[in-house]
């Protein structure tokens, strides 16, 4: 008997590690199109002032660096040692993009961006400015492979289940790998990127105007940095709207708890915050239809009919039907060697129950819903925090296009203060999409109280603690470091 | 042609080729657990520290690398060894995590604990990483208490296939002085190999005197406790697996692994004569500067042949003590023939891979690394 508490545990190790991933990665994703576009503004002008200004990026960019590497070795190798079980049940699809992001991806970053920080006076100018964006391009590819497999987790396809190897086994390479969720989460991840690698510099720049030093470095920057972060979060918006599709379509307890709808209808409103709803909002925005079904948490429990007249079942049915997968699965297991025509029978009934196999794990169907209001709060972070966000950066661009950004005290404060609200965006973001995911590790195929490693409670709240320790450490160490390299400032010539 | 049993070996292949690399590339390892030992200057330690600074992170992208491979291709491997040996593999992490970080902190201003405390990181990850790695894989040939049952997937309140039987939770590895010998093994050969690799890319005179002085040292206890290993290997009993997927104990099994694969005991050889040629002309000629590669290039052909005796051939590559039956053999453990073909036309992507990274070392190691290069640079650990 699994204890919950090793769930819990187990859950609570994997989501540090990927909460303190996702501070370093995207700003790493942002600042390295930021300062590659510094770069090839030198290498078109050969202005000395334009290197520097990349190179003081690249700086911060090689400071936060090294932290995500090293979460993210974690992250890969906790799904074997605290999910066993989802490993082999799910490894021959989900191992593949991990192998092809170390193989495509990760050389590249690890080649190229030592080539980036020490290759300035060994090779030459348009080696290094293709070394830079090499960097960005292999962050840019390990993003992809990652969130296929994120993605994959959402919305499983292209595999079958094979009772006698007793896991899920791939059929469609390309299903997985072009599967729509992947790419819509991958436009959305990387672009939240840029906009966190935009904030960041837009928000330092404005650190030095406040100071009254480095004032055209800090300009230049604001500029590079505004467009590219405009640019970016029109695209997490757009893909934002696909995402809220998506959800509704595969996976509508999720966008129940986004939303806080215990029951669903026809013309569904859109929560702004407690109190405050936009009639009919949530059926365009989730079925691009005013008059779309939108089931709330009772629905899907209690089973409903969508708009186009397809019947979901209720929690029970599916429950049973999965029990009955699941006992069917381990009668064919004990005999099939030794009565084939039986097991062949017993095959059928499971064949005709295996869509539901992962609702046999469940013990009590409240457990089928995820914790709502962690989730409804978060979505309505993410998305208040990422439309402020665009607001300002407009704002910046405008008023630096005019030239007056220099002269606007608060402005530049509110841009510093933005930093923290550009992570706090993203990690409720990730919070959205894993938590809303609640019981399953995979969609509808596997809830993490069945992907768990056996291991006992005491082991992982040790390493658990440990890595607060670590990770905490290593965070306030790279604040400080990042602080003294900002004080210090870019070695630019300012009045040329 | 390319059936499946010729998938499952020819992954094998490809993960021991990936581990023969891993091993090779822990010269940064092996030269880091040196900072402390041979830099007496703080001018010696951070030549040290930015020699390898320039090359860490393709250690790290292949262990990464290695694990990726492992899991699409023998998954379960990942879920039965990495969810069961918990302690052994957490530390092993650890001690990397602590490494990554190290290099871009140690000179930092506003580092908070100072320089000293990351370049004991970077020695604690240059002793331990190799070992412990070493060690684990000693298990490969000594086996492992655990139990896969698939079938126990059908129970809804303990689904759990793969379960370890020791509550150390690959602690229990530690026990068996022969796996010890073999991380032992490993991490004479890491040092070894970074002193080699020290002694060709930094340009410095008295740094390299001290580093042969070493050099003769860890060259000899190397080979000591590499005939120690190979003599453990050839006199052992192994795994055998038999053509219904059976396993069973067969006396010298590794030996005959070696006879019946002439073309492994021949990369064996090779490997090894490489390893020792450049150990020892380096010793022997002082102006000799290149012993890495050739030792370097021999690590990867021994360290591979030596996987492919682990699985190749008949043979459970990660063996269970506890359960014979539940031992891990390529056919049990692999995945399916659809992913290991999709898997093996992306490994097509390696050759290129190699080929641009040789290609930017090459621009970038021009010149040796030298104290005024050092000092010129903008960007150094």
């Amino acid at each position: 008997m699994i204890d919950s508490a090793l769930i819990g545990w187990s859950r609570a190790q994997f989501a540090l590690t990927a909460a303190y991933h996702w501070i370093f990665v995207p700003l790493t994703l942002g600042l390295a199109v930021i300062m590659a576009v510094m770069e090839t503004i030198y290498f078109v002008r050969k202005d000395e002032f334009w290197k520097k200004t990349a190179q003081f990026w690249m700086k911060l960019f090689g400071i936060n660096f090294a932290v995500g590497i090293a979460t993210g070795l974690i992250l890969e190798f906790e799904f074997g040692t605290n999910w066993s079980n989802y490993s082999w049940f799910v490894g021959d699809i989900f191992g593949a993009p991990l192998a092809i992001e170390g193989i495509l991806a990760f050389f590249m970053e690890a080649t190229f961006v030592a080539v980036m920080f020490f290759g300035w006076n060994k090779v030459s100018r348009g080696f290094h400015l293709a070394s830079t964006w090499l960097t960005g391009i292999g962050a840019a590819i390990s993003a992809f492979w990652i969130l296929v497999a994120n993605g994959w987790m959402q919305h499983p396809v292209g595999m079958e289940f094979n009772p006698d190897t007793v896991r899920n086994e791939m059929v469609d390479f390309w299903a997985v790998a072009l599967n729509p969720v992947a790419i819509v989460k991958f436009f959305h991840s990387v672009l939240s990127g840029w906009m966190t690698g935009a904030i960041f510099t837009i928000g330092v720049a404005c650190w030095y105007l406040l100071r009254g030093r480095e004032t055209k470095f800090a300009l230049a920057s604001i500029k590079v940095a505004s467009i590219v972060g405009i640019v970016g979060t029109l695209a997490v918006m757009f893909t934002g709207d696909k995402s809220g599709v998506h959800i509704a379509e595969y996976q509508p307890m999720k966008l129940a708890a986004a939303e806080g709808l215990e029951d669903g209808g026809e013309r569904a409103p859109f929560s702004i915050v407690p109190g405050i709803e936009v009639p009919g909002m949530l059926s365009i925005l989730a079925t691009h239809d005013i008059d779309g079904y939108v089931p709330g948490i009772n629905d899907i429990l209690d089973g409903y009919t969508d708009s186009e007249g397809v019947r979901h079942l209720s929690a029970e049915e599916k429950i049973y039907k999965g029990k009955t997968a699941l006992k069917a699965f381990r009668v064919y297991r004990k005999i099939k060697d030794s009565a084939p025509n039986a097991a062949a029978e017993v095959k059928k009934v499971f064949d005709e129950n295996k869509e539901y196999f992962g609702y046999g794990y469940i013990q009590d169907r409240e457990d089928l819903v995820p914790p709502v209001p962690l989730i409804y709060w978060s979505f309505r972070v993410m998305v208040g925090l990422g439309s402020f966000l665009l607001l300002l950066m407009c704002v910046v661009l405008f008023f630096s296009w005019k030239g007056r950004v220099k002269d606007m005290k608060w402005l530049q404060w509110v841009a510093l203060l933005s930093i923290p609200l550009v992570y706090l965006a993203g990690q409720a973001g990730w919070i959205v999409a894993e938590v809303g995911r609640q019981p399953w590790a995979i969609q509808d195929l596997l809830p993490v109280s069945a992907a768990i490693s056996n291991l006992s409670v005491g082991a992982v709240k040790t390493t658990f603690f440990i890595f607060v320790a670590v990770f905490t450490a290593f965070l306030a160490i790279e604040l400080s470091i990042m602080f003294k390299a900002i004080k210090k400032g870019p070695e630019v010539e300012e009045n040329r | 042609m390319f059936t499946y049993e010729f998938l499952q070996n020819y992954w094998w292949f490809i993960i021991s080729l990936l581990g023969g690399l891993l091993v090779l590339l822990m010269f940064v390892q092996g030269a880091n657990s040196m900072i402390l030992l041979v830099g007496a200057t703080e001018r010696e330690k951070q030549l040290m520290v930015n020699s390898t600074g320039r090359k860490w992170e393709f250690t790290f992208t292949t262990l990464v690398t290695f694990g990726g491979a492992f899991f699409a291709s023998f998954p379960l491997f990942y879920s039965t060894s990495f969810g069961g040996a918990y302690w052994v593999w957490v530390l092993i992490l650890i001690t990397f995590v602590f490494q990554a970080v190290s290099y871009e902190f140690q000179n930092k201003t506003g580092n908070l604990i100072g320089k000293t405390a990351f370049r004991i990181f970077l020695t604690i990850n240059g002793f331990l990483a190799p070992l412990l790695v070493g060690t684990a894989v000693g298990t490969f040939f000594s086996g492992s208490p655990f139990t896969v049952d698939k079938a126990a997937a059908g129970d809804s309140l303990s689904p759990v296939i793969s379960t370890w039987d020791s509550p150390w939770h690959g602690l229990e590895a530690v026990a068996n002085p022969w796996n010890v010998g073999f991380g032992l093994m490993v991490l004479t050969l890491a040092i070894c190999l970074g002193i080699l690799y020290m002694l060709n890319n930094i340009d410095d005179e008295s740094l390299a005197k001290k580093l042969r002085a070493h050099l003769l040292v860890f060259g000899i206890a190397f080979v000591v406790m590499f005939l120690n290993s190979v003599f453990w290997l050839l006199t052992k009993s192994g795994f055998a697996v038999d053509a219904d997927g059976r396993v069973f104990i067969e006396q010298y099994k590794y030996l005959h692994n070696f006879l019946a694969m002439p073309w492994v005991l021949a990369t064996f050889i090779v490997g090894t004569v490489l390893v020792l040629a450049g150990l020892v002309w380096t010793l022997a000629c002082r102006k000799f500067r290149r012993g890495i590669w050739l030792s370097g290039a021999g690590t990867v052909l021994a360290v591979m042949s030596v996987f492919l005796v682990a699985g190749l051939n008949g043979t459970s590559y990660y063996p269970s003590v506890t359960d014979l039956q539940s031992s891990l053999t390529l056919a049990n453990s692999c995945s399916s023939e659809f992913t290991l073909r999709t898997m093996a036309y992306v490994s097509i992507a390696i050759p290129f891979v190699l080929a641009y990274i040789v290609y930017a070392w090459r621009a970038m190691d021009r010149k040796s690394l030298t104290s005024q290069e050092l000092e010129e640079t903008d960007h150094k650990y």
